[in-house]
């Protein structure tokens, strides 16, 4: 949001100030700027190694236009997002882009706000970052309208000039929940309308928020995109599935399950697969970012990964039993994993994909009955 | 309100056994650190681990802390929150730690080096204190 503060951000010529400029002008000291950079690595899942190209590429950065558009969603991910544990840190990088439009967070409304989406649109024109929440319905324009605008027309409008789009959420990347079975608004994805941008699929229900900021840092730093996966995401924080990532990952090998929430290996932190735990097809950062200040995160407070950063999650089959109960014999294919055989790990991991793309086809819904088992 | 708290964070456990049979990652990150050492001694170059992004069940890092303990130097620095920088008892390991304003821990980093860089001056903030107290003189010669 533009405000009298923006006044310091140009310099004498009235070009905008580098980041590195304008951290001096508040007074920010280099051994603060590496503080900065040092919490921003670790933020982006980057080696330490690259803390002197961050500060680097940091001090050279201008303050990109960021227009923020909202979907058919719960508001989760900006919920998230607003929560980014960094305080100080994240302060300093949204200090850094101009959000000049976020319909949540901006004090504007009505024609007002639509006029500031216009002119950053207009100003920024090929530069403007654009990021997305929430799924476009297309089965008809008046399932979700912005100041009378259909999602669809306001994504297509909007997207036209950006330097790159950031679909943020499970919905604005695969659709979500609106587009679980059997879809009644006909939800699709901003990948699935948009074929000539770069998008960058930031997936989760909601993204762990500094998953969420560490993204946008990463465009603000090298004014790039990050490495992305096979279905957009970017490798350094969904590039490890959650089992790889499991602290309980070795109980798992070693054939040691829990077999209801509240046994001898539920209290014992044994491996989840059994009450249907996600970890091995899902892929995202939480067991090394953690939730919550880093405090924990779902498979430490005990309870299965719903997977809720893949594709279809909602109709993968119920979240409690489908990859729990899988056809073969768990114990023995555990053994085969502890003996060495990773391949083994690998063939389950495809044999539950399988399942899940079968279960999806299906739409096997969770019952109170799973919820109990 | 404070005891009130503690009464019932007192009552209130998290049914989770942390045993040895949790910290597989204890190990595995001390013969890094020894690596690290090792090159440090060797080739003098230094080591970052950033401890965020390595997978730890409960405990392991108050573990891996613990292991490490104290040594002789214990710093603090008031850059954009508080960080604290420690040397554990083996020379040349340091904990450094960064805390947001509101005193939650941001990152941690194991650095392997005689002197961590966030403790040294900073040109740039040299040069800067240089003009300023040129400029402090001459308002009061």
């Amino acid at each position: 949001m533009t405000n009298s503060k923006d006044k310091t951000l140009q310099d004498n010529n009235g070009l905008e100030k580098t980041l590195g400029e304008m951290l001096r002008s508040q007074g920010v000291s280099r051994r603060s700027f590496l503080k900065f950079c040092a919490a921003t690595a670790s933020m982006m899942a980057m080696s330490p190694a690259m803390i002197p190209k961050i500060a680097h590429a940091l001090e050279s950065a201008r303050r990109p236009s960021v227009i923020w558009l909202s979907f058919q969603e719960c508001t989760g991910c900006t919920e998230s997002l607003t929560r980014a544990h960094t305080a100080t840190i994240e302060s300093l990088i949204f200090d850094s882009i101009s959000l000049d439009y976020h319909h949540t967070l901006q004090a504007a409304a009505g024609h007002a706000a639509e006029e500031a989406r216009e002119a950053a649109m207009k100003e920024n024109d090929g530069k403007y970052l654009l990021v997305v929440d929430g799924s476009i319905p297309m089965g008809n324009p008046g399932y979700s309208t912005i100041a009378g605008i259909s999602n669809y027309d306001m994504l297509m409008e909007t997207a036209k000039g950006a330097a790159a789009i950031i679909a943020v959420g499970t919905c604005a990347t695969y659709g979500g929940l609106p587009h679980a079975s059997p879809n009644p608004t006909g939800a699709v994805s901003v990948g699935e309308l948009i074929k000539d941008k770069p998008i960058i699929n930031v997936p989760g229900c909601p993204p762990i928020p500094v998953v969420i900021t560490g993204v946008l840092t990463h465009f603000l730093t090298f004014g790039t995109i990050p490495e992305l996966d096979d279905i957009g995401r970017p490798k350094v924080f969904y590039g490890k599935s959650i089992h790889d990532r499991c602290y309980r990952r070795p109980f798992y090998d070693k054939g040691l399950f829990a077999e209801t929430f509240d046994d001898e290996g539920a209290r014992k932190g044994w491996c989840l697969y059994k009450l249907g735990c996600k970890g091995p097809t899902t892929y995202n950062a939480c067991a090394t970012t953690k939730w919550n200040n880093g405090t924990s995160w779902p498979i430490e407070a005990g309870h299965p990964c719903l997977g809720c950063s893949e594709p279809d999650f909602w109709d993968g089959g119920g979240f409690y039993k489908s990859l729990s109960m899988p056809t073969e014999n768990i114990t023995q294919t555990a053994i085969y994993t502890a003996a060495g055989a990773a391949a083994a790990g690998v063939a389950l991991g495809a044999m539950n994909k399988s399942k899940k793309n079968k279960a999806a086809a299906t739409h096997n819904k969770t019952t109170i009955d799973d919820l109990e088992k | 309100m404070s005891e009130t708290a503690t009464h019932l964070s007192d009552a209130i456990k998290f049914n989770i056994q942390i045993g040895d049979a949790l910290t597989h990652n204890v190990k595995p990150l001390l013969h890094e650190i020894k690596h690290a050492l090792d090159l440090l001694i060797e080739k003098g170059t230094p080591s970052i681990i950033d401890l965020r992004s390595i997978p730890l069940a409960p405990g392991e890092e108050e573990k891996i802390l613990n292991t490490l303990g104290q040594g002789e130097v214990q710093a603090q620095l008031n850059a954009l929150g508080l960080s604290e920088i420690v040397e554990t008892k083996y020379a040349g390991v340091w904990i450094i730690t960064h805390y947001n304003d509101e005193q939650h821990v941001i990152s941690r980093f194991i650095e392997v080096t005689t002197m961590p860089e966030i403790l040294c001056s900073q040109t740039e903030d040299v040069m800067s204190a240089y003009s300023r107290l040129t400029l402090d003189l001459a308002d009061n010669p």
